[in-house]
């Protein structure tokens, strides 16, 4: 147990090491600064060419929204259509079918919102080209725009008073060439030379040494699983995601991806903190988020590597903890630290299975997916923070008496609207979807969506909408999921829970950057100050324990207390 | 509107051919340098491939090590973990139930040798490992099937064994099942 615990505490220095240079390197490629990859800036030239695309056009935060809308628009229509007739499209081996309407749109939308719930299993349900051009391709941009929204943010907490905000093209782009596809790369040829397929061979079939004959499935897959972590996306290649040994076949693999995953979003913080030349809020936004972070991390560790209580009373050895659902190259210990990473930055990718975890992992979890901002995912995990940055000034600035101010302009009545309804839409997606499938079940006996009976039956439910709702896209897997109710009801969640959390928080920065810039004096409320990080954590820690603390008592916490 | 609409479609078409043609295309010709060049790494048994180093298999018979329960029978065509609960009733007793199906086929073991993973299914159903331990509460049934010494078997565990990442890192000591048993057939 003693070098599990080595491999979590090295994960997590390993990642910081690597996220503090990339921080700064991000910082730069936003900034315009010089880099090494400006060997790239010809084919970036070539690009905004033929796309008629002029990048020294200023945009203000309304062209920005319009921008992103009308590109995300488009890519939803090619991947519906796609995948509504992947069956005739070429590089099919397999020979898998066209998807129904219902399942096509959910999937759709879950690709282009960087969530990646996935109501199939990737071994039957996709096509080899519906992997590349649909799945791969969404990773890659739903991650670009995240960040390029992040990116406008940025632009727009500069000290001055401005409607130009950069270009979201040239953002968005820069965010594809000179981060997404480099780092992915790295990560795709660590896992070639680990034994993850490449290749477009289709399904192997092998006589085994009992003399059985079962089949394998393969596929391009290196290459989708880098950008599945690196973009925060977490939609797997195979069904069971990073639990399948070709997807993540060693500790090694393992430790690759877990950084992968997390590497981004840490280094957004820190870039932060670069391009504002404001060291000391990075520190304290990172400093929040960390706590968070390992709030949730050591309970959950603590009670995997503990085990079942119900399966110790057989009196069998469970000194490897609870390993129902987990793989032995990985343990307990670090597959309890994948599925908060997993969980609070919005990946959702997984190598042992939620839905056989713990009481305790399922609170910590779900919880990781109800804050949605320790970290976050790429780009909108700094959105959602700004929205509690935004509540915790205005509180602390009543508090004290003085005029709410944030980097020097004044949070007023309109700012605080929007950053209240986006706090209030998340828990109102996850619990009025919750409530409806929970009146579903109880209503129709016929009705066996749940694998699970009881406590554990309703965490199901709660726990797909979380994740929808979060953009996440993990899953108690035992649900069954892939029929209509489902398929459509999640797939609105999605769309609302992605493009309202970029469009409240672009719309605040925007209004804000209008703003008469206001120096910082003695009367300033200080923003970058442990003091008021500890403001922001009790806003998460009440906005998030007064929505959900019943809900999460009627799942997790009531199967806690019948199995102790 | 009109020309945000043109030039996201174009830039559209353009990341497409970068992100899935050229990526996956350039990844897929790195991958020839990598063991099994991009296919997957096959083993072998006297001259015959019979599956993937990475990929679990079934095993039943009482003359090979047997690995964890799965909830696909180990055909890789699919992948999925049984997504039982902790406190589900109908999972507890099919836990129950292997452990009692363990100790009628090892006699000579008590339940509390038995480490849990040899009764929980693993997440992918394709799991190819088991502890050292696991593989060690074997040893007896399949020297006293096979009529080998008890030595040469613990003796193919020891060689097969796989420490922490560098030393230090990951769960300790655990073997594949699949090599273990192509080692294992190798003795008779």
């Amino acid at each position: 147990m003693t070098t599990e615990i080595i491999g979590i505490v090295a994960t997590f220095i390993i990642t910081l090491l690597l996220a503090i240079p990339l921080g700064k390197y991000i910082a730069k490629v936003y900034q315009g600064d010089k880099t090494f990859l400006d060997f790239l800036n010809p084919v970036e030239r070539f690009i905004y060419r033929i796309c008629g695309i002029d990048v020294a056009k200023q945009m203000n935060w309304k062209e920005h929204l319009v921008a992103l809308l009308v590109i995300n628009l488009v890519w939803f229509v090619i991947g519906f259509v796609i995948l509504l007739t992947q069956g005739w499209l070429p590089l099919n081996p397999d020979g898998n079918p066209n998807m129904t309407p219902d399942l096509a749109f959910n999937t759709a939308i879950s690709f282009l919102v960087n969530c990646n719930l996935q109501h199939y299993s990737g071994e039957t349900g996709l096509s080899y080209f519906s992997q590349l051009v649909v799945i791969t391709f969404l990773q890659f941009v739903s991650a670009a725009t995240g960040m390029a929204a992040l990116a406008v943010l940025f632009n727009a907490l500069k000290e001055r008073t401005t409607t130009h905000l950069g270009n979201f093209f040239d953002y968005f782009t820069k965010s594809i060439t000179r981060i997404l596809l480099p780092l992915s790369l790295i990560v795709a040829v660590i896992l070639v030379f680990s034994g993850t397929p490449a290749s477009f061979d289709g399904k192997d079939t092998i006589t085994n040494l009992q003399g059985d004959t079962v089949q394998v499935s393969r596929g391009p897959a290196a290459g989708m699983i880098a950008i599945k972590h690196i973009g925060t996306n977490g939609g797997g290649w195979f069904g069971v995601n990073s639990a399948h040994p070709l997807e993540n076949p060693s500790y090694l693999t393992n430790t690759v991806e877990l950084v992968a995953q997390v590497i981004i979003p840490i280094a957004l913080v820190f870039a932060l903190g670069f391009y504002l030349n404001r060291k000391k809020l990075a520190v304290m936004v990172f400093g929040v988020m960390t706590v968070g972070f390992l709030c949730l991390l050591v309970p959950t560790v603590i009670a995997e590597v503990n085990g079942n209580p119900a399966i110790t009373a057989m009196g069998i050895d469970q000194s490897a903890g609870a390993m129902e659902g987990k793989e032995t190259r990985f343990g307990t210990g670090i597959s309890a630290y994948w599925s908060v990473v997993t969980t609070i930055i919005s990946t959702g990718s997984v190598n042992s299975m939620h839905d056989s975890s713990m009481p305790v992992s399922n609170l910590t979890l779900l919880m990781g997916m109800m804050i949605n901002a320790f970290y976050g995912g790429c780009g909108v995990g700094i959105l959602n923070f700004f929205i509690f940055i935004i509540i915790a000034v205005f509180v602390a600035g009543l508090m004290v008496g003085r005029t709410p101010e944030f980097m020097g302009k004044k949070i007023e009545a309109r700012e605080m609207k929007i950053a209240m309804l986006i706090a209030l839409l998340h828990p109102f997606l996850i619990l009025t979807g919750t409530a409806l499938s929970s009146y579903m079940v109880t209503a129709d006996s016929s009705i066996a969506w749940l694998n699970n009976p009881g406590y554990h039956g309703f965490s199901e439910m709660l726990y797909e909408y979380t994740s929808s709702s979060a953009n996440n896209g993990s899953g108690f897997e035992g649900l069954g999921d892939n029929n209509p109710f489902w398929n459509i009801t999640t797939g609105f969640v999605l769309i609302l829970g992605r493009f309202l959390p970029i469009i409240g928080p672009l719309a605040i920065a925007g209004l804000l950057a209008q703003k008469k810039y206001i120096p910082e004096g003695a009367g300033t409320l200080r923003t970058d100050t442990a003091t008021f990080g500890l403001m922001v954590f009790g806003v998460i820690v009440i906005v998030a324990a007064l929505s959900f603390f019943p809900a999460l008592t009627l799942g997790p916490i009531a199967e806690y207390f019948s199995l102790y | 509107m009109k020309t945000y609409f043109k030039s996201s479609l174009l830039l559209t078409l353009v990341l497409i051919f970068l992100t899935a043609f050229v990526y996956p295309v350039l990844v897929r010709g790195i991958a020839y340098l990598a063991p099994g060049q991009g296919k997957g790494v096959n083993i072998e048994s006297n001259g015959k491939v019979v599956g993937y180093a990475n990929i679990g298999q079934k095993f039943t018979e009482d003359r090979y090590f047997w690995g964890r329960p799965s909830a696909v029978d180990y055909n890789a065509a699919g992948s999925a973990g049984s997504n039982k609960g902790p406190s589900n009733p109908d999972y507890l007793q099919i836990v129950q139930d292997r452990i009692d199906t363990f100790i009628a086929h090892n006699p000579t073991i008590t339940a509390a040798q038995i480490p849990a993973e040899m009764v929980t299914a693993s997440g992918s159903g394709l799991d190819p490992h088991i502890s050292v331990q696991s593989a060690l509460i074997q040893v007896e049934r399949i020297a006293q099937t096979r009529g080998i010494e008890l030595g040469k078997i613990n003796q193919l565990i020891t060689q097969q064994e796989q420490g922490p990442l560098l030393g230090i890192a990951g769960p300790a000591d655990i073997v594949n099942v699949l090599k273990l048993n192509i080692e294992l057939d190798k003795l008779n």
